[in-house]
């Protein structure tokens, strides 16, 4: 019985990567116990492919996009929808948030030539403003459009990991 | 939300028995911390050990708690994981708060000024 298990999880292990998931799609409430669940599943789905500290850029980079769309984007208890899709390519993971919310304010975007201008100064204690300093560190690629009453936000996290490619 | 607060070489040690610090709980965290701090204690020590994540909303209600004290008491914070340390230097607020690489270094280094 052991000595099976043990043979099946070596055949996983041998195998595992033709098996692991490259896509996660997911529409959720728009509330903050949801974006919760939402990064646990999100995080669980990748998690065999990303190192320590790889899984953590990920989940903050989601918390913040999703959290500022609570907040901000839809606000004041509003009720809302927000979808988010994940797909695994050979850069790293290719994400993509749309939501109904307010148009984002393009100073969200903006990444001046001194980066020291649109991050909050510590000695202020500043109580806010972390969010989207702490997504263009963190992201790639980050991009912005707006259609109709849809935003839709896209960015990549790099991975150092190489895509798992299909066992022989 | 939930917090143990004791009394230790006269720190009030606040430990934050939870996994994550976020935008679900920080308001809370706010709110009771507010309440914890009304004992008199000129250095309070915040062991944020247990927390394995902490998102921009978290950071915002340390930094407030740290207001809250100011300017005659004091808030040091102790024990960050990996992950909770990354958002206070990419944010800088590691160069504003007295971290400690644990409750029992923050409390020696309390004792050795004292001394």
């Amino acid at each position: 019985m052991l000595a099976n298990r043990v043979a099946e999880k070596e055949a996983f292990r041998r195998t595992g990567p033709r098996h692991d998931p490259q896509i996660f799609h997911h529409s959720f409430v728009a509330d903050p116990m949801s974006v919760r669940q939402a990064l646990r599943a999100a995080l669980a789905r990748f998690l065999r492919q990303l190192s320590e500290d790889e899984a953590g850029t990920l989940e903050l980079i989601l918390a913040e996009v999703l959290n500022n769309i609570v907040e901000h984007g839809y606000g004041d208890g509003l009720p809302g929808t927000i979808t988010l899709s994940i797909v695994r390519d050979r850069r790293g993971l290719s994400c993509s948030v749309s939501d109904d919310g307010v148009v984002l304010p393009a100073s969200a975007l903006l990444n001046p030539a001194d980066p020291a201008q649109s991050r909050p100064d510590p000695a202020s204690l500043p109580e806010g403003g972390f969010g989207w300093c702490l997504i263009r560190d963190l992201a790639e690629d980050l991009g912005y459009h707006r259609e109709g009453n849809h935003n839709l936000l896209a960015f990549r996290i790099p991975l150092v990991a190489p895509l798992p490619t299909a066992a022989p | 939300m939930n917090l143990f607060a004791e009394a230790r070489n006269g720190a009030l040690v606040v430990q934050v028995d939870e996994a994550r610090l976020d935008a679900a709980n920080a308001i809370r965290f706010k709110d009771q911390m507010r309440d914890i701090i009304a004992q008199p204690a000129q250095r309070v020590i915040l062991d944020m050990s247990v927390i394995g994540f902490l998102d921009s909303s978290g950071l915002g209600a340390v930094v407030s708690v740290m207001k809250m004290l100011a300017p005659e008491r004091q808030l040091d914070l102790a024990g960050l994981t990996p992950n909770v340390q990354k958002v206070f230097h990419l944010t800088r607020m590691d160069t504003v708060f007295r971290i400690h690489a644990s409750v029992s270094d923050a409390l020696a280094v309390g004792m050795r000024d004292a001394g």
